[in-house]
């Protein structure tokens, strides 16, 4: 919902964030990134969405190709992450959940 | 025999092979049958297999609410129905798959609920809660398929990012509601009224993030069979799959059934937020379902309405069936609203099919039930498909039609199984 409906359903409807069972966040809790230089810059994606979400997308994607999907969180979802960090999560990303010999 | 005999019966000859293979490693190696038997396998219901990725980090996870159900991602929540619900024409409100984009959930108090019906087109605003809504206006019922956009994205081969969903993210359900169009007329059509947009009451995290809004063509909206729907099989929505009310709209794909509905506007403009105007499309020209034309862009337009499809529910890649018993062939049909015209079953990878015999018609709308047995007459390996054809005269592909988003995967299952 958007603007002033979203206001209003805040008092009324009580929309809150993350209100699934405190069950489900510990299960979330248990998915760890590899380790590896970048992780720490990576793991910024949590802010919006479990980690799984890059483990689904292993192993077929290329450095450019999560580049592009890093792009995307940025370009299209706003997500706050520094430009100047894009370059060190997709080297990351093509290391520990690319496609193999694509690094 | 012609070109295309010929390379039909090279493929037949090739993919037996395969079959073959498959079959035999998965007879042979302890190791590899375990990896075949990960939960959610695609290779196992022959077809392509999701990507390693995907097949490692999902396992069964029971939601508030629900049974087990093949986890995708926490959060948001996108969690795949397991075939074996998928063995009756309607599918249990447990066991419905999940699906959400935004991980800021709605929890939503009925008595607070509230549905705001307004836009530049419209001649007056409304609020309806929902004993207004229930009260005001005439039930309808109507049974249909849900399915994710991206339900088999998974199995695209080259893969494509997103949700790799499996064939599990899709459910048929007894929805019961009021007729959207009815409610639009309490509120009165401007002339210029062009689409219908609808809000959800999840949230984005960050405000930056597009809030998950879509919009419909008019006629669409207008159509008889669209509901906003309280009920389903007839229970309250579960929250999970947008309590207390969401849209229905028989034949077109999941990202049209706005969840936790809050708000609607009639709007004399295409609706151009992210989720319209960049998510959900196709290539132009690829597939032969309508175009939403308000929304219709020089290199692609939105999805709409589901391709004909079907799943095998009854065998597994590499299954034994002794000689002399019957090769059981039974699953589930679907299309975008023409209705099943048939399924055909071929156990001879392709060379010959015959009719299967279908169950009871619950609607154009609904799953169709479809069976065959064929009897096991011959030891060695029997590739098994089926094909389904709509009334429309549309039939499942043998080749992906590959595109960027991993929409529309109707390709016809191969599944080996080894007559012993």
């Amino acid at each position: 919902m958007t603007g002033r409906m979203r206001l209003a359903a805040r008092s009324t409807i009580g929309v809150l964030v993350c209100t699934l069972a405190g069950g489900t966040l510990s299960q979330e809790s248990r998915v760890q990134l590899a380790d590896g230089p970048g992780k720490d810059k990576a793991s910024q994606c949590v802010a919006c969405h479990s980690l799984d979400y890059i483990q689904m997308n292993a192993h077929f994607l290329d450095k450019a190709g999560w580049t592009a999907s890093i792009n995307k969180m940025i370009n299209a979802f706003g997500a706050p992450i520094p430009r100047e960090d894009v370059d060190a999560i997709a080297t990351y990303l093509a290391e520990r959940y690319g496609k193999s010999g694509s690094k | 025999m012609n070109d295309a005999a010929v390379r039909n019966e090279e493929l037949r000859r090739r993919l037996l092979l395969a079959a073959a293979g498959a079959a035999s490693g998965l007879a042979l190696s302890g190791p590899r049958r375990a990896l075949a038997a990960a939960v959610g396998s695609t290779a196992e219901l022959g077809l392509a297999e999701l990507p390693d990725g995907a097949l490692a980090g999902q396992h069964l996870y029971a939601l508030p609410g629900k049974l087990p159900l093949i986890k995708k991602t926490y959060r948001p929540p996108n969690f795949e129905t397991p075939i074996e619900y998928l063995r009756t024409p309607i599918t249990r409100n447990d066991a419905f798959f999940v699906r959400w984009h935004l991980a800021g959930m709605p929890h939503v108090n009925v008595k607070d609920w509230v549905l705001t019906v307004a836009g530049e087109s419209a001649e007056r605003e409304r609020k309806l809660t929902m004993a207004q809504l229930r009260k005001e206006f005439r039930h309808d019922e109507i049974t249909a398929v849900c399915l994710c956009s991206g339900n088999r994205r998974g199995l695209f081969e080259p893969h494509v990012p997103g949700v790799e969903w499996g064939v599990g993210a899709m459910g048929n359900a007894v929805w019961k509601g009021v007729r959207l169009k009815d409610v639009l007329a309490t509120v009165g059509i401007k002339g210029d009224a062009l689409e219908v947009v609808f809000d959800g009451a999840d949230e984005p995290v960050i405000d930056k993030t597009p809030d998950f809004v879509k919009s419909l063509p008019l006629e669409i909206a207008m159509d008889k069979n669209t509901l906003i729907a309280f009920e389903m099989n007839g229970k309250p929505l579960p929250q999970l799959n947008g309590f207390p009310a969401r849209l229905v709209v028989p034949g077109w794909t999941g990202t049209y059934w706005v969840k936790a509905l809050v708000g609607i506007k009639v709007v004399s403009k295409p609706e151009g937020n992210f989720w319209m105007s960049t998510a959900y499309r196709l290539p132009r020209g690829k597939f032969k379902t309508p175009s939403f034309t308000s929304q219709v862009k020089e290199a692609n337009e939105p999805i709409t309405t589901m391709v004909v499809n079907s799943l095998i529910t009854s065998l597994s890649s590499g299954q034994k069936v002794a000689l002399g018993k019957p090769i059981v062939v039974k699953g589930l049909a679907w299309d975008g609203g023409s209705g099943i015209a048939k399924v055909e079953v071929s156990t001879d990878a392709g060379a010959s099919w015959q009719e299967a015999s279908l169950g009871r018609e619950l609607g154009r709308f609904s799953f169709r039930e479809f069976a065959l047995s064929v009897p096991a007459t011959q030891v060695g390996t029997r590739l098994v498909m089926a094909r389904a054809t709509s009334r429309a005269g549309e039939t499942q592909v043998e080749q992906l039609i590959h595109n960027p988003a991993g929409y529309h995967h109707n390709v016809i299952q191969r599944i080996p199984v080894e007559v012993v």
